[in-house]
This record gives C-alpha cells, sequence and structure tokens, in this order.
C-alpha cells in the first residue's frame, strides 16, 4: 500500500518536474499517469498492491472533484453573464461528439478486419 | 449561552477539519440518496454535493478560501489519483489491438470534434476566452480537464462543474441520439459516451452490456491523454 502510493507520487513528481523543465503546457499528473502506463507496458503486467492501491483511490475518485467543484461559486458572475454561450456550447458539443465518434466506428469497424 | 455557542462557531468555522468533515459526509448522504433513488443521472453526487456546500457556505458566510484550507487534504489526493488511470488504462490496452485502425481514428476524430466544437460554439455565441478554455475539455475525465484548464489560464474549478454537466447530459441523452441514428454496434456506442461523457458516460454504457461498458472505459482513458496533449496545441493556435 506505502509502497504503491509512493511508486503514483514518484510518477507524479517526475510527471510535474518534467512539465517544469520543458515548459509543456501538460498537466503534471497526465505526463505521470503516461509514465506509469509506460512501466506497466514493459513490465507486461500491474503488481498486486499497485492494482489494489489504485482502485482503492479511483473508488472514490468523484469526492476528489468536490472541494475544486464548489470553487464555482467564486465565479457566478462569470456564469450569470456566459450562461448562453456555455450552455449552448455544452449540449451541442456533447450530442455532436457522440454522433461522430458512434457512427466512425461503427463504420470503420464494419471494413476492419477484427485482429 | 448563547455567547457561548457563537464563540464556538467563530472557533471552529476556522478550523480545517470542520470543512473536512463537511465536504465528506454531505458527498456521503449525497451518495446514499443517488444511489437510493435509483442511480439516475441528474441526480449525480457531486454536482448535489457541490450545490449543497455552496449553498451552506453562502449562508454561513464562510468565505471559499476558508473552506479550501480543510477540503484541500481531499483536493490533493487528485494528483496520485489521475496517475493511477494508468492502471485500468493498461488493462483496457488489449482491447485496442482488436481494431487498431477504426479505433484509433475514431477516438481522435472524436476527440477532436469534443474540443473544436465547443470552442466554435462558444466563441459564436460570445463567450469569453476564459470561458471558452474552461469549456473546451468538458468531455475528459473532471482531474485530467481541471489539470488542463488551470495550464491553460482557465478557470479549474469551472471547469470540474461543467465537466460533470456534460457526463449527465451525454448519460441521459446518449442512448436517445445513438438509436436515432442507428448506432448499435456495442463497440461504437460504447466508444461514443465514453469520448463525450467520461466516467459519467461510462456508469450509464454498463447498461449497454459488456463490451459497451468495456470499449467506454477505454475511450475514457485515451480521450484524456489525447486532449491533454491536442488542445494545448489547438489553443495556441487558435490564440495565434
Amino acid at each position: 500500500m506505502l509502497e504503491s502510493l509512493t511508486v503514483l507520487l514518484l510518477c507524479q513528481l517526475a510527471g510535474e518536474f518534467i512539465v517544469l523543465l520543458l515548459g509543456w503546457p501538460v498537466p503534471g499528473p497526465v505526463i505521470g499517469m503516461a509514465l506509469l502506463f509506460s512501466v506497466l507496458v514493459i513490465k507486461g503486467g500491474v503488481p498486486k498492491p499497485l492494482a489494489d492501491t489504485a482502485s482503492g483511490l479511483l473508488a472514490h475518485l468523484s469526492l476528489l472533484f468536490v472541494p475544486a467543484g464548489v470553487g464555482v461559486m467564486t465565479h457566478l458572475t462569470l456564469l450569470g453573464s456566459q450562461w448562453l454561450p456555455v450552455t449552448s456550447s455544452l449540449i451541442v458539443s456533447t450530442l455532436l461528439t457522440i454522433a461522430v465518434t458512434g457512427w466512425l466506428m461503427q463504420r470503420l469497424s464494419r471494413t476492419e478486419k477484427p485482429q | 449561552m448563547n455567547d457561548g455557542v457563537a464563540a464556538l462557531w467563530v472557533y471552529m468555522s476556522a478550523s480545517p477539519l470542520l470543512h473536512l468533515t463537511l465536504t465528506v459526509s454531505v458527498f456521503v448522504s449525497a451518495r446514499w440518496l443517488y444511489r437510493r433513488l435509483g442511480r439516475r443521472a441528474w441526480l449525480n453526487p457531486v454536482l448535489l454535493t457541490v450545490l449543497v456546500l455552496v449553498g451552506i457556505l453562502t449562508v454561513t458566510e464562510i468565505p471559499y478560501q476558508r473552506y479550501f484550507e480543510g477540503a484541500q487534504f481531499v483536493h490533493f489526493l487528485l494528483g496520485p489519483a489521475t496517475v493511477a488511470l494508468a492502471v485500468p488504462l493498461y488493462r483496457q490496452l488489449s482491447l485496442l489491438k482488436r481494431y487498431p485502425m477504426a479505433l484509433t481514428v475514431s477516438l481522435l476524430c472524436g476527440s477532436l470534434t469534443a474540443v473544436a466544437s465547443a470552442l466554435i460554439i462558444a466563441k459564436l455565441a460570445g463567450a469569453s476566452n476564459q470561458a471558452m478554455i474552461s469549456i473546451a475539455p468538458k468531455s475528459v475525465t473532471t482531474p485530467v480537464a481541471m489539470g488542463i484548464s488551470e495550464r491553460l489560464g482557465g478557470l479549474p474549478s469551472l471547469t470540474a462543474v461543467l465537466v460533470i454537466l456534460t457526463g449527465i447530459l451525454g448519460a441521459s441523452l446518449g442512448p436517445w441520439l445513438l438509436e436515432k441514428l442507428r448506432i448499435s454496434e456495442p463497440m461504437a456506442k460504447g466508444l461514443a459516451m465514453g469520448v463525450a461523457s467520461h466516467g459519467i458516460g461510462t456508469g450509464r454504457a454498463v447498461y449497454m452490456g459488456e463490451v459497451a461498458a468495456a470499449f467506454s472505459g477505454l475511450a475514457m482513458g485515451l480521450n484524456g491523454l489525447a486532449t491533454a496533449v491536442l488542445l494545448p496545441l489547438i489553443w495556441r493556435w487558435w490564440l495565434g
């Protein structure tokens, strides 16, 4: 548990370091995720303790959004003046994304032979 | 007596413990309600918790900064949890090998559609740059979306709320839209739900069967990675 938490923190730290060093606009934890992913691919499997820690952490992932989400209370004025572009963009773009992705996948998977 | 209670309240309302406890207990209650009422997408526990907490903080006149001093202990775990997403992604990797071309093309086009259409529509409807970049990563899983928004000058807390609303929208309207468009292939349905509406969409895709759920999970993970790389490039180009 503690070892796998250390692995996760080390990957995050390495990710933050790389992002700062190279000046990339990508979030550090995402690079950390890519690093851990590469390690797992090279290793060819997920060690049991890491699998347990990861699923424990991810089981309550949605709780972790709450503190930042509450911060929306400081942007109510912005939301009040921008509600039209925000809602129209959310609705149209979400439906369009579902349509494009689903249609393409259904179309392309018919012509591609399964490997 | 009243003075004593008031003094105690002044002391407690400044303590990180109160806000940490408040965050966790409201969330646990919201989750209970959500499960109890049949897991309806619009009763999303995070959204419900945020609404209740904003209400409580407004009524008690506790500023957000003071609340965050307590809640940051929960917030901090977002980083390691994002890294941990590599584990489910690794497990879903074998799915990618089945239809490598179809999946890569559909995922990339879906990812681009999500970002580009959000930016264009927001711009046409008169959004500010800050609002636009807060909306752009809306289809990506919340921790990644918040990171992207923060790095590009958006408002991560606004992004968090918009991401959850997108998830609810996709989970509620997605199955209807897929049926209207005669998209019946389970892989395609799962992929569409995962790319457009991340974890909440994946939660809905579980009801479409095992194949749809698996591809939805894969789509969510890969879309997070793709958007984290593509959006900064698109945004730089957009700003000129």
